[in-house]
C-alpha cells in the first residue's frame, strides 16, 4: 500500500468573481521511501495540492470540495482536529520556500527546536539541547552549539533553510512535503540543499513530495513525476519516462522551451503560445487544447474532440496521460 | 556585424560603488559595503554581455551604476567615449535617451494607475519627441513590435499576464530608440513557457534595431543562450570573463566551474552525485582577505589567503579585445 494516496482531490477558492477551481480532480500516490515530484507553472495548483495534505489551505477563502487524502489508509480530510495534530509534524512534515513561514522570529533556534522535542518526546532541557545540536550538525550547520543561541534573522538564507529542514526532521517524519524549498536560494546553495534532502531521505527512509516549477530540480530529485496544468495532473510516470519519453504535448512543450546546453546561441527557442485558461470558467474540453501544438497538426474533426471532450487520465505501459492524442513517447 | 574592428559602445573602468554601513546612536559610519569593487568591462555594439552571479554579488548595482541610477564611488563609465559617471544633469538627460533598462519584476515596474498607452508614451513625452499624433503612432508601432496589439493601449497593467507586462516594459524601453539596454533579470519572474517567448523577442529586437544588451541574470542557462560574452561576478568583483562558448567549455575560475556544475539539468540520467561548492558567499561588508572566493574554494592554497588575484589573460588569444578570456585566479593554469 502506498504511504499517501490522493484521490480525486478538488479544492476551490471563493473570489469576488466566483469560485476558482484551483485543484480539480487530482489523484496520485507516494510509495514508502519514494520521491514524487509535482511540477507545473504558477497557478497550476501544485502548492494547493500539497498544502491540502496537512489541511493548511486557508479557509475561507479556500475550501476542499471533494476527494480523499489517505495517509496509511486513513482519510486525513475527515480526521478530527486532535488526531490531525498527531499527524502534523510527527508523521508528515512540511518545508516551505520562505523559511520564515515556519521559523518564529522572536525565539532562538534552540527554543524553537527544543519546544518540538519537549512536546513530542517529553525530553528535558538538556536532552533536547543535545538532540537539537545533533540535528543542526546533520543538516550541515557549522558550529551548531553556538548557532542554537541565534535568532532566525542572524542566519543567512541557506542557513535558515537548513534550520527549517532540521526542525522538520526532528520528529523523523515518514513523509516530507517540500514546497519549492530551494527557489529563493542561489544555485550553489540550492545544490547543497538538494543534496542534503536526498541524503537525509536515504538515511531516515522517508518519502518526499517535492513541489517545484523547475524541471531541472525535478529531474535531480524525483523517482516519479506528476506534471500539473490548470488544476489537473496531465501526465504521470517515472522521471525517466516523463522526461525522456513525454506523452503529453504540454510536458514535451515545457521541456523543449528550456535553453539547451551547447545549443545554437540566440536561435529561436520553442515556445508554448498563449496563456493558461481561467480556472473560474475552465474550458469544457482539454484545458491545454487552445495552446496545444500537437492539436494544431490534427484534422478539424479530431481537433473537435480536443475542444469538446474532457480527456480522462489513461494508463499506458509506464504511466498515465490525460490527452486524446498522446505522443508516441519516443526519445527526442 | 562587418569584419571592420569597431570600438566598444560601453567601457567601464575601475568602477567602485560603496555603501556606508551606519550604526550606533549617532549613526556613525561603521564601514562600507563593497557592492562593486573595481570592475572593468567593455561591450561591443550589437553584442550582448551576460553579467552573472549570485544574490549580493553586485551585478544589479553595477547595472544601475552604468545608467547612473546610482552614483559610482569611483571609476569611469564611458558610453561612446563620454563619461556617464561625470556627466552633468543636462548631459545625463540627453544620454538617457540612448540608455534604457528593463526590470525584473513586471508587476512593480509598471505604474498601475496609467494605461499601457500612457506608460509606453511617457518617455516620448519626457523627451519631447514629435507631436501628439506622431507619438500615438509610434506607441502603436511599438506595441506591435513587441507582439501586442494597438487595441490594448487603453487597458491597465493589471489586465495583463506577467509575460505581457514584460513586453510592455520592453516597448517602453525601446520608445526612444536606445543603443544600450540594461536588462536586469528580465525573465526571472516568468514561467518557463513564457520565458522562452520573451527571450525570443529580445533576440529578435536586438537583430532588428542593432541593440546592445547588458543581460544581468543569476540563471546561467539563460545567459548562455543570449550572450556573446559573459562576465562572472563574485563579491563585487569580476572573477572571469570571456566569449560565452569559451567560458562554458573551458571555465578557468573555480567559482565559474562550481556555478556551471550547480545548474540542475532537466535530465534524470544526469544527476549530481556531489555538491560542487561548499558554504555561502560571505558578506560584502567584510570580504575575506586575498581572493574573495578562497574560503569556499577546493583549490585554495595559502597564497590565496593573502594575494588578491588580478583579472589576467588565460590564453594569448585575442589580447585586449572583448574576445579575450580573463580570470582572476592565481592557479588558473594549474586547474
Amino acid at each position: 500500500m502506498a504511504l499517501l494516496e490522493i484521490d480525486d482531490l478538488k479544492v476551490g477558492f471563493d473570489t469576488e468573481a466566483g469560485l476558482v477551481h484551483a485543484v480539480d480532480g487530482v489523484s496520485c500516490s507516494i510509495g514508502e521511501g519514494r520521491t514524487l515530484g509535482l511540477v507545473g507553472e504558477s497557478g497550476c495548483g501544485k502548492s494547493v495540492t500539497a498544502t491540502s495534505i496537512l489541511r493548511l489551505v486557508p479557509s475561507p477563502p479556500g475550501k476542499i470540495l471533494g476527494g480523499e487524502i489517505r495517509y496509511q489508509g486513513t482519510d486525513i480530510l475527515k480526521l478530527p482536529r486532535e488526531d490531525l495534530s498527531k499527524i502534523r509534524g510527527k508523521e508528515i512534515a512540511m518545508i516551505f520556500q520562505d523559511p520564515m513561514t515556519s521559523l518564529n522570529p522572536v525565539f532562538t533556534v534552540e527554543k524553537q527546536m527544543s519546544e518540538v522535542l519537549k512536546l513530542r518526546f517529553g525530553m528535558n532541557k538538556e536532552a533536547a539541547r543535545k538532540r537539537s545540536a545533533e540535528m543542526l550538525a546533520t543538516v550541515g550547520i557549522p558550529d551548531p552549539q553556538s548557532r542554537l543561541g541565534s535568532y532566525p534573522h542572524e542566519l543567512s538564507g541557506g542557513m535558515k533553510q537548513r534550520v527549517m529542514i532540521a526542525m522538520a526532521l526532528l520528529c523523523e517524519p515518514k513523509l516530507l512535503i517540500a514546497d519549492e524549498p530551494t527557489t529563493a536560494l542561489d544555485v550553489t546553495v540550492q545544490a547543497q540543499i538538494l543534496h542534503l534532502i536526498r541524503d537525509l531521505q536515504k538515511r531516515i527512509g522517508a518519502s518526499v513530495l517535492f513541489i517545484t516549477h523547475d524541471m531541472g530540480v525535478v529531474a535531480e530529485m524525483c523517482d516519479e513525476v506528476a506534471v500539473m496544468y490548470a488544476g489537473r495532473i496531465v501526465e504521470q510516470g517515472s522521471a525517466i519516462d516523463v522526461f525522456k519519453r513525454s506523452r503529453h504535448p504540454y510536458t514535451k512543450g515545457l521541456l523543449r522551451s528550456l535553453p539547451q546546453k551547447g545549443a545554437a546561441k540566440k536561435a529561436d527557442l520553442p515556445t508554448i503560445e498563449g496563456v493558461v485558461p481561467s480556472l473560474l470558467h475552465p474550458p469544457k474540453g482539454c484545458r491545454f487544447a487552445e495552446r496545444c501544438w500537437k492539436r494544431k497538426s490534427l484534422s478539424a474533426a479530431l481537433q473537435k474532440t480536443c475542444f469538446d471532450d474532457d480527456p480522462q487520465m489513461r494508463a499506458y505501459e509506464n504511466g498515465f496521460v490525460a490527452c486524446h492524442y498522446p505522443l508516441a513517447g519516443e526519445e527526442p | 556585424m562587418s569584419g571592420i574592428a569597431t570600438s566598444p559602445l560601453l567601457v567601464v573602468e575601475g568602477l567602485k560603488k560603496y555603501y556606508p554601513v551606519r550604526g550606533g546612536v549617532f549613526g556613525a559610519k561603521l564601514g562600507d559595503v563593497h557592492a562593486v569593487d573595481g570592475v572593468n568591462l567593455s561591450v561591443m555594439p550589437g553584442e550582448t554581455l551576460g553579467l552573472v552571479g549570485e544574490s549580493g554579488c553586485g551585478k544589479s548595482t553595477l547595472g544601475r551604476a552604468v545608467l547612473r541610477l546610482e552614483d559610482p564611488t569611483e571609476g569611469r563609465v564611458l558610453f561612446e567615449g563620454r563619461d556617464i559617471a561625470k556627466a552633468s544633469k543636462q548631459e545625463l538627460f540627453t544620454l538617457r535617451r540612448e540608455l534604457q533598462i528593463i526590470f525584473q519584476d513586471p508587476y512593480s515596474s509598471l505604474n498601475p494607475r496609467m494605461t499601457v498607452g500612457e506608460i509606453v508614451r511617457e518617455p516620448l513625452l519626457v523627451h519631447r519627441v514629435g507631436g501628439k499624433a506622431e507619438q500615438v503612432e509610434k506607441v502603436r508601432a511599438l506595441m506591435e513590435t513587441v507582439g501586442l496589439t494597438g487595441e490594448m493601449l487603453e487597458r491597465y497593467p493589471h489586465e495583463f499576464s506577467g509575460g505581457q507586462r514584460q513586453r510592455i516594459g520592453i516597448a517602453r524601453a525601446l520608445a526612444l530608440n536606445p543603443k544600450l539596454v540594461i536588462a536586469d533579470e528580465p525573465v526571472s519572474a516568468l514561467d518557463v513557457s513564457v520565458r522562452s517567448q520573451v527571450l525570443n523577442l529580445m533576440v529578435k529586437l536586438q537583430r532588428e534595431f542593432n541593440l546592445t544588451y547588458v543581460f544581468i541574470s543569476h540563471d546561467l542557462s539563460v545567459v548562455e543562450h543570449v550572450s556573446d560574452s559573459i562576465a562572472i561576478m563574485y563579491l563585487g568583483r569580476i572573477v572571469e570573463k570571456g566569449p560565452t562558448q569559451r567560458i562554458f567549455s573551458r571555465p578557468a575560475h573555480p567559482y565559474t566551474r562550481a556555478l556551471i556544475a550547480a545548474i540542475p539539468v532537466a535530465d534524470p540520467e544526469q544527476r549530481h552525485e556531489s555538491v560542487p561548492v561548499k558554504g555561502e558567499a560571505p558578506s560584502p561588508v567584510s570580504p575575506p582577505p586575498g581572493c574573495p572566493f578562497h574560503p569556499r574554494c577546493s583549490y585554495a592554497i595559502d597564497a590565496c589567503k593573502s594575494i588578491v588575484p588580478p583579472l589576467e589573460p588565460v590564453t594569448a588569444l585575442n589580447p585586449g579585445t572583448s574576445g579575450e578570456h580573463l580570470a582572476a585566479c592565481i592557479r588558473k593554469h594549474e586547474i
